[in-house]
């Protein structure tokens, strides 16, 4: 482990949503590891009680588990007032949690559009507002999105989630442009094809098949993500900020 | 200093109004109470109270004395 002056998110205050498996929990993990301490959402109460514990202990840091359904506004409110009362600051804010449910265009019902937009766009604006109550008085932070290579490039079977990452990816840069002048960077990251979480549910042949179509030959872990969301939350990004930031290996799509 | 104190003079301040005019400032009433006033008297009165409001409220928050009430949901004694 790096010692703590090398640490590069030494002391920050960061909320992660989404941290029960793939992407979030290696951001939970990375994140805490830099040094972060760790305000790790998830929906199930108590799923992250043992590993937070453990991982607080072996990073030397605090991971504290938040549990809410970003969908329920009262739960967001509840976590955010929660990180107030207990460190009066936040110094970045992750925007992970998600949901991909693929329908070709004549089988998207409305259901499936709100469900998505619910939580993949809805949400995320609502985590920016509060986000920015703690951040324009200090005059600092970074918000870093979890936007997808379909959100850029669309995606056949994917009209609801593709809509809803290319919403995320407006709202980061529109974000950026209007907190820029209170020092507040928002970026967003545009994930490839990744092993984890729905994308493991496709199968091994499937998951080769895909791999084929990736530049690098691989499929993305979690940790490639985590870690360039560990950057646009750092200091090394102090000037960054409206971007996309494409971890994908360069996938064809 | 009171709450009333606290809530007076954020409103004063961000503002530039004196205290005869607290019960007639409302948003958009005056040059200063803009969008980007409304939310400098947000975080403002959020500091001042440890509180966090919820967007209904920001939005609803139209004028000091609508604001007063707002205030009284979230328990600040005024």
């Amino acid at each position: 482990m790096a010692s703590s002056s090398e640490r590069l998110l030494a002391g920050k205050v960061a909320l992660i949503t989404g941290t029960n498996r793939g992407i979030g929990r290696a951001m939970m993990e990375t994140f805490a590891r830099q040094g972060a301490i760790v305000y790790a959402g998830a929906r199930t109460e108590g799923c992250l009680d043992a590993a937070a514990a453990e991982l607080g202990r072996r990073c030397e840091t605090e991971v504290c588990p938040v549990y809410f359904d970003v969908t329920d506004g009262a739960g967001m409110r509840a976590a955010f007032v929660r990180i107030k009362r207990e460190r009066q600051r936040l110094d970045v804010l992750v925007n992970n949690a998600g949901i991909m449910r693929d329908a070709v265009i004549g089988m998207v019902t409305n259901d499936l559009l709100q469900e998505t937009f619910a939580v993949n766009v809805f949400a995320v604006a609502q985590a920016i507002q509060y986000a920015a109550k703690f951040m324009v008085p200090q005059k600092s932070g970074s918000i870093v999105n979890l936007a997808s290579i379909v959100g850029v490039a669309g995606h056949a079977g994917q009209l609801a989630y593709s809509a809803s990452k290319g919403a995320v990816i407006a709202m980061t840069k529109t974000a950026a442009k209007e907190l820029a002048p209170h020092g507040i960077r928002v970026n967003a990251i545009a994930p490839g094809m990744i092993d984890a979480g729905v994308f493991q549910a496709i199968g091994a042949e499937r998951a080769r098949t895909f791999a084929a179509t990736i530049g690098m030959g691989r499929l993305g872990r979690p940790e490639d993500v985590a870690n360039a969301a560990v950057f646009l939350a750092s200091d090394l990004a102090d000037y960054v900020t409206g971007q996309i930031l494409g971890v994908d290996g360069a996938v064809a799509i | 200093m009171t709450n009333s104190e606290k809530y007076d003079n954020a409103v004063m301040a961000i503002f530039e109004v004196g205290a005869d005019e607290l019960l007639t400032v409302a948003y958009q009433s005056i040059a200063k109470w803009d969008s980007v006033g409304h939310m400098r008297l947000m975080a403002e009165i959020e500091g001042a109270f440890g509180i966090l409001l919820d967007t209904e409220d920001i939005v609803g928050f139209s004028s000091y004395e609508t604001g007063k009430k707002i205030l009284r949901k979230y328990g600040v004694e005024l």
